[in-house]
């Protein structure tokens, strides 16, 4: 990554402004039906998965088996499934519901802070070893992370804190790729002069960091928040090996469990609760993107000016 | 990495105005310096150290130097796992990020109506959980109630097995291009938006046809985003795990325990017990990842350069 930022530096750098005025001026050119059709394609592609997950959440246990996937079936039960969903297993569910909230919460909330914190150390101070953190972190990126889950789950064992929620909410924190971006959006974000003036005012880094700078670099946080927030909200295979007790478990782990419920010998399943809680885990979080889309879209956007 | 930070090393003299020997901004990186020492060095440090001991049969726990790296690379297991992800990638890879490529050209072409609606469209499936979208497909791929059976029993023949031997690894392939496509797609579409204005006024005026500004001026402006796309989606297939570990609740006898490295180091771990096997089969793993990785990034921006 280090050779793809010092490639063209005058040009991104020149560039990068046009980030801001979204787009160039370009005209309108002729709408192309080829075009269209392959983007309508690929659109089918996308929602079909989608749309069976709707249609089928509203369908009983024994009309899943019965009828066509893509097509309303037998005694419209949506509403039914999703009361059993919430109360089966005394309302387990909602409990991972919970957990899953409080990992996103604690998880991704202070991988935000540690990131934006940290980045905007990196870009506006100079100091012994700063190139060292660069190394260090740049060379933790083509870690894979699943590497380092084995070791990690052996250290949290010999401390206890395996099946606490400190074994998802821990390794969590981390984010080298807010880290990257904040650093990379706040070089240009935040003026050094500003800076200065505010040292000569008095103020001292930390206050100057919250009441003036963080407003400044509030695009670049949101798409690190949101980014981190997907991350810990679809976590698997970390609370996967850390957790073996189900009141602990995140919406994810919950709902593999019960789909292999329903194989075995002795198995009674439960295909009906497994898809409309598929449905109920991805609600919020689209619901975020939705919502959210103008800061996350352009906060990528300058994300890859700087790559 | 303290005894690296007290070393001071002769920096390039940068335009922050601050003394190098301000230690100021070391407040600002601590908190995140300590939680990644604790969360990822201090984990490899120990990965290593595990994989130099072995439980054995007389003497319980022993150092056996590198012996098991030796077995590692003598493994059929690890390198049929290893194969497979490489096979996965080498067509799954391509796949995908052509698509994405289309799908970003195609929204920066100026030439659709409604693009803020194909773009969320497309990249709705980066906010389903990977579990999650597994689950989908894998019930859409069930000969009992899934798409799969519908179109079978439609032609009257049984030419869709998606998770039988023969089709899972497409099958799982499918899976992944659904999530990552429209992700994809966004990066390139923001490093499409950002190639200045007068590259496409030169060449509009030199004459050049809409196949020739993309592969004359798009593409190369945006080798850079196309080179890190690459770079993630490699390190992601050799990482693969949730999709088959998913899928052998459905497909046991087409997906084995060492399906992929990840998915042996996880068997070696927490069914056979192995710590010190499976964190030496850990290491061997990521370092062949980033050097894959560090040879795709050294490849795409040497052809840059020529």
């Amino acid at each position: 990554m280090t050779t793809v930022t010092s490639r063209r530096p005058s040009r991104a750098a020149q560039h990068s402004h046009v980030v801001a005025v979204h787009g160039r001026p370009r005209r309108r050119r002729r709408h192309s039906v080829g075009l269209t059709i392959v983007m309508v394609i690929l659109v089918i592609y996308t929602i079909v998965p989608l749309l069976w997950l709707i249609i089928n959440a509203s369908k009983t246990q024994a009309s899943l088996f019965a009828s066509f996937g893509l097509w309303f079936s037998g005694p419209f039960s949506l509403f039914t499934n999703i009361w059993t969903t919430l109360t089966y297993d005394d309302g387990i569910f909602l409990r991972w519901f919970g957990n899953t909230l409080l990992y996103v919460v604690v998880g991704a909330g202070g991988a935000t802070l540690l990131a934006t914190i940290a980045g905007y150390g990196m870009a506006k101070f100079k100091f012994p070893g700063r190139r060292a953190v660069f190394a260090v972190v740049i060379g933790a990126i083509a870690v894979p992370g699943t590497a380092l889950a084995v070791p990690t789950f052996l250290l949290f064992s010999s401390l206890g804190l395996t099946n606490t929620p400190w074994a998802i909410i821990l390794p969590s924190l981390i984010s080298p790729f807010g880290f990257y971006l904040i650093w990379t959006y706040a070089i240009e974000a935040v003026p050094t002069e500003l800076l200065e003036a505010a040292r000569v005012d008095g103020s001292g880094e930390f206050r100057t960091f919250f009441t003036i700078s963080s407003r400044l670099l509030a695009p670049g946080i949101v798409t690190v928040l949101l980014f981190a927030i997907v991350a810990t909200w679809n976590n698997y295979f970390l609370p996967l090996i850390m957790l073996s007790d189900p009141k602990w478990y995140p919406l994810t782990v919950g709902l593999s469990n019960w789909s292999q419920q329903g194989t075995g010998a002795s198995a009674v399943p439960i295909y009906n609760l497994v898809i409309t809680g598929s449905l109920l885990t991805i609600i919020p979080v689209v619901i975020i993107f939705l919502f959210l889309q103008r800061f996350w879209q352009s906060g990528l956007a300058t994300g890859s000016v700087k790559q | 990495m303290t005894t690296m930070s007290v070393r001071r090393r002769a920096g390039t003299p940068g335009t922050l105005r601050r003394d190098r020997r301000d230690w100021k901004g070391w407040a600002f990186i601590a908190p995140f310096a300590l939680v990644f020492l604790a969360m990822t060095v201090v984990p490899i440090v120990y990965a290593i150290y595990l994989s130099l001991f072995r439980d054995q049969l007389v003497g319980g726990n022993s150092f056996v130097g590198l012996q098991n790296y030796l077995d590692v690379l003598s493994d059929a297991k690890f390198w049929s796992g290893m194969w497979r992800v490489a096979i996965f990638l080498v067509i799954q890879v391509p796949i995908m990020l052509i698509l994405s490529l289309i799908a970003a050209l195609a929204l920066d072409s100026l030439r659709l109506y409604a693009v803020g609606f194909y773009r969320i469209m497309l990249f709705l499936p980066y906010a389903v959980p990977g579990v999650v979208a597994a689950l989908i497909w894998g019930f859409m791929y069930g000969t009992q109630f899934g798409l799969a059976a519908n179109i079978n029993d439609f032609l009257g023949s049984q030419v869709l097995q998606p998770l039988t031997l023969r089709w899972i690894l497409v099958s799982i392939g499918n899976i992944v291009v659904w999530e990552f496509m429209g992700y994809n797609m966004l990066i390139f579409y923001s490093a499409l938006k950002v190639i200045p204005a007068e590259l496409y006024e030169a060449a509009e005026i030199d004459g050049a046809g809409s196949w020739r500004t993309i592969f004359s001026i798009k593409i190369p402006g945006i080798r850079g985003a196309i080179v890190i796309a690459t770079m993630f989606s490699v390190i992601g297939s050799f990482q693969l795990f949730n999709e088959p570990q998913l899928l052998q609740g459905l497909a046991p006898n087409a997906v084995s325990t060492y399906f992929t490295p990840n998915m042996y180091a996880y068997n070696l771990s927490f069914a056979g017990q192995q710590f010190n096997y499976a964190a030496a089969v850990a290491i061997v793993m990521g370092v062949i990842t980033a050097v894959i990785a560090y040879v795709v990034q050294v490849r795409g921006t040497r052809q840059e350069n020529r």
